[in-house]
């Protein structure tokens, strides 16, 4: 009786794989393209669709839908129909590097936009790097990744090529908040927290050397697990430092319940931290106890800007059911790079892709690095490293329950 | 080291919450053996079926009011999925090699986790829970928070009546019964299968709430929630243990407490500035539980029994 169930459960569980496998390999083979009539090409996306970070992960999908969906709709390229290809790294970089292959192995891809987080990029730079396509991030702001790890020492050095971004460097968001809280804030003692990742920590050091700088004092540091819940240990000890604010390195999820435990813990001081901060799930996580933290994020409030407002507006026409978040508006503008990369390569080829997918993927990434536009973030085009010529940056304080403006400008050495 | 009550008292609470839900771990591998590596996922459900019941809710309930109603249905699901655990997972296989449950257990976990993922709405991020107003409770030397209270109370009192239920009813004796020989146990008339049920049910409550407790404190559930918990609890379930419900108690309590002071007084100790603080917590955890797995294999207050895994 036993083993002819098993046999039957065993028989079921490959027939599901085998199906399975079926599945993913007819998505692989699709044809090439290139002949006449309309031309498809698939741009994939990879960032957190599920997950705690999600709410940014699906704002990024969702707005650079919003721009494929675009350039179709206005012919922005004739005889192209543009297709997203999104995929899920559930933030972990092992996932993304398998992302990154399977966009490669889609013989109609051209590029890709992503990912979300810092140390998800690493092992997709160089698998993108390896098939010489270009990969666009919206959000990654870790130095590093565009100037090489000697960056700190002025010896930047590009490590890809075929690597860009959209968003700002830490390099730049961590000393312009040290700026704010030193000379317009008038505090002087600060606790540093990070969550040990590319992002968090790197955004930690930068801040703590330019605070240092100017004149102010690191009353404590500690690092925390960006899995864990409780940080009473440490909300203890920031309030029996006399910190005056709190920086932190690293993204909302542990943030917010963080920023929380140490207001409930007695110190009614503000944390202050990055873009991965700057969410609405910030607040709701919080809730009453995320009055008066500050974020940093890369470039001009979408609100304000008047390219931004027609993203705003298709945005909302378009139903999706979250919101675009603090990277809709770069991963738009990622998306429309190489929508205009693709329409150079196409004007300059006679009016249609080559047909070899190695020619069209190489020559997508030379236009991507020459592409100029007027984007939802402001003016894009990329420097001699891959990253983004605007140099804007915003301050936000949370009041009433929204993060507001308080401050916005570029960033001055 | 002026901060030492507080600190204490984190760690003591953080512990009570691990050993909340390292009761039902306990419970079930006394009378299987089983490691149900589900039991964090049974957890977090107990936490969805209270938000649930609170969403269900017109706003504006004050959560003193919402509070038995969010434990009725967080223990009703949690019940439901244990008990369903036991008896389309673990069932047919019992008597099957050991290796078999223990592989179930991990590959239902996983179900449990991408089913809540997947159907429950908005979950695929943290999902906020509702919490006391209010400011903390001073105590002089150290403060608790309001959300904490449920906590402090639940867990000392789920332990004696745990304790005293096994101990002294009739169903408790049949399941140390079914503990010590589940063969004998079933000649005499016991009912087998209706305890090991029961024990999985009781278990499930546990955990479900722990779940409150939990969403309680930190204002959040979200799907991977059992995960940590559950390791955790583990852990201290074995530390104390396993087997021994005190056990999973004072275990739970150790870890936390170990925890909150190498996050807190580690980096203290001369030239142990790199090892200290929240990064390294964890792993000063399973340093004191591999020792205390070298000088007392059987944990804290476990029993010497002779290896049938």
């Amino acid at each position: 009786m036993r083993h002819r169930s098993l046999l039957v459960l065993t028989t079921a569980v490959t027939a599901g794989a085998l199906t399975l496998t079926a599945c993913g390999s007819r998505d692989d083979s699709a044809g090439g393209g290139g002949d006449g009539g309309s031309t498809t090409v698939v741009i994939g996306v990879d960032a957190p669709l599920s997950g705690k970070l999600s709410a940014l992960g699906q704002g990024i999908k969702n707005s650079a839908e919003l721009a494929v969906k675009t350039a179709n709709k206005n012919k922005e390229v004739e005889g192209v129909t543009f297709k997203l290809l999104a995929l899920d790294d559930v933030a972990q970089p092992g996932t993304g590097q398998q992302n990154a292959n399977r966009i490669i192995d889609n013989k109609e891809a051209v590029g890709a936009i992503g990912p979300l987080n810092s140390n998800v990029a690493p092992p997709m730079q160089k698998a993108f790097d390896q098939a010489d396509m270009a990969l666009i991030s919206p959000a990654n702001t870790a130095p590093e990744l565009t100037q090489g790890k000697d960056w700190r020492d002025g010896k930047k050095v590009r490590p890809f090529k075929t690597y860009f971004r959209t968003s700002t460097t830490d390099a730049v968001q961590g000393p312009y908040a040290a700026q704010y809280m030193f000379e317009e804030k008038k505090l002087k003692k600060v606790f540093v927290i990070d969550d040990k990742k590319t992002y968090g920590a790197g955004l930690a050091g930068t801040f703590k050397d330019e605070f240092v700088k100017l004149g102010g004092e690191v009353v404590g540091t500690d690092h925390i697990n960006p899995e864990d819940t409780d940080f009473s240990a440490i909300a203890t000890k920031v309030s029996n430092s006399d910190a005056e604010f709190v920086y932190y390195g690293g993204e909302y999820p542990a943030g917010a319940p963080l920023a929380d435990q140490i207001k409930k813990a007695g110190a009614k001081i503000p944390t202050v931290g990055g873009d991965a901060l700057y969410s609405g799930e910030y607040v709701k996580l919080a809730k009453k106890n995320s009055e008066g933290d500050i974020a940093t994020s890369v470039g001009a409030p979408l609100e304000t800007l008047d390219t931004a407002k027609t993203f705003m507006k298709d945005y909302e026409a378009a139903g999706y059911d979250l919101p675009y978040e603090a990277y809709g508006g770069y991963s738009y503008d990622s998306t429309w790079a190489i929508i205009q990369a693709v329409k150079a390569v196409v004007e300059g080829n006679d009016g249609k892709l080559p047909d070899n997918i190695n020619d069209t993927r190489s020559k997508v990434v030379e236009a991507v690095q020459k592409v100029s536009f007027e984007g939802v973030s402001g003016a894009v085009s990329f420097d001699e490293y891959g990253d983004t010529t605007n140099r804007q940056l915003s301050l936000y304080e949370v009041k009433n329950g929204t993060h507001s403006v308080v401050k916005t400008g570029e960033y001055k050495d | 080291m002026h901060d030492l009550p507080q600190q204490l008292a984190n760690g003591l609470i953080l512990g009570a919450m691990y050993g909340l839900i390292a009761i039902g771990y306990t419970m079930v591998y006394g009378i299987v053996q089983l490691i149900n590596f589900a039991h964090g996922e049974i957890f977090m459900i107990g936490g969805f079926g209270a938000l649930t019941a609170w969403l269900l809710l017109p706003s504006g309930t004050s959560i003193a009011l919402a509070l038995p109603l969010m434990l009725l249905l967080g223990m009703a699901c949690s019940v439901l999925v244990g008990m369903g655990a036991e008896r389309f997972a673990y069932r047919p296989l019992r008597g099957g090699p050991r290796l078999a449950p223990l592989i179930t257990a991990i590959g239902l976990s996983i179900a449990l986790q991408q089913a809540i993922w997947a159907f429950y709405p908005d979950a695929k991020k943290a999902r906020p829970f509702p919490q006391f107003g209010g400011d903390p409770i001073d105590l002089g030397a150290f403060s608790i928070q309001r959300g904490e209270l449920f906590l402090i109370t639940a867990a000392p009192l789920c332990m004696i009546v745990l304790a005293l239920f096994v101990s002294k009813s009739r169903t408790g004796r049949a399941m140390q019964a079914t503990s010590q020989d589940p063969d004998t146990a079933k000649l005499m008339g016991i009912n087998t299968d209706r305890i090991i049920v029961t024990a999985f049910a009781i278990g499930a409550a546990f955990a479900a709430i722990a779940a409150i407790a939990h969403g309680l404190k930190y204002g959040q559930v979200d799907f991977k929630m059992g995960f940590i918990a559950g390791l955790k609890a583990f852990t201290a379930a074995v530390l104390g243990g396993i087997g021994n419900i005190y056990g999973a108690m004072i275990g739970g309590l150790v870890l936390g407490f170990t925890e909150a002071m190498a996050t807190a007084y580690i980096e203290y100790i001369p030239g142990m500035e790199l090892f200290g603080g929240g990064a390294w917590k964890d792993v000063w955890a399973f340093v004191l539980l591999i020792l205390v797995l070298l000088l007392r294999p059987q944990g804290l207050l476990g029993e010497r029994v002779t290896d049938r895994a």
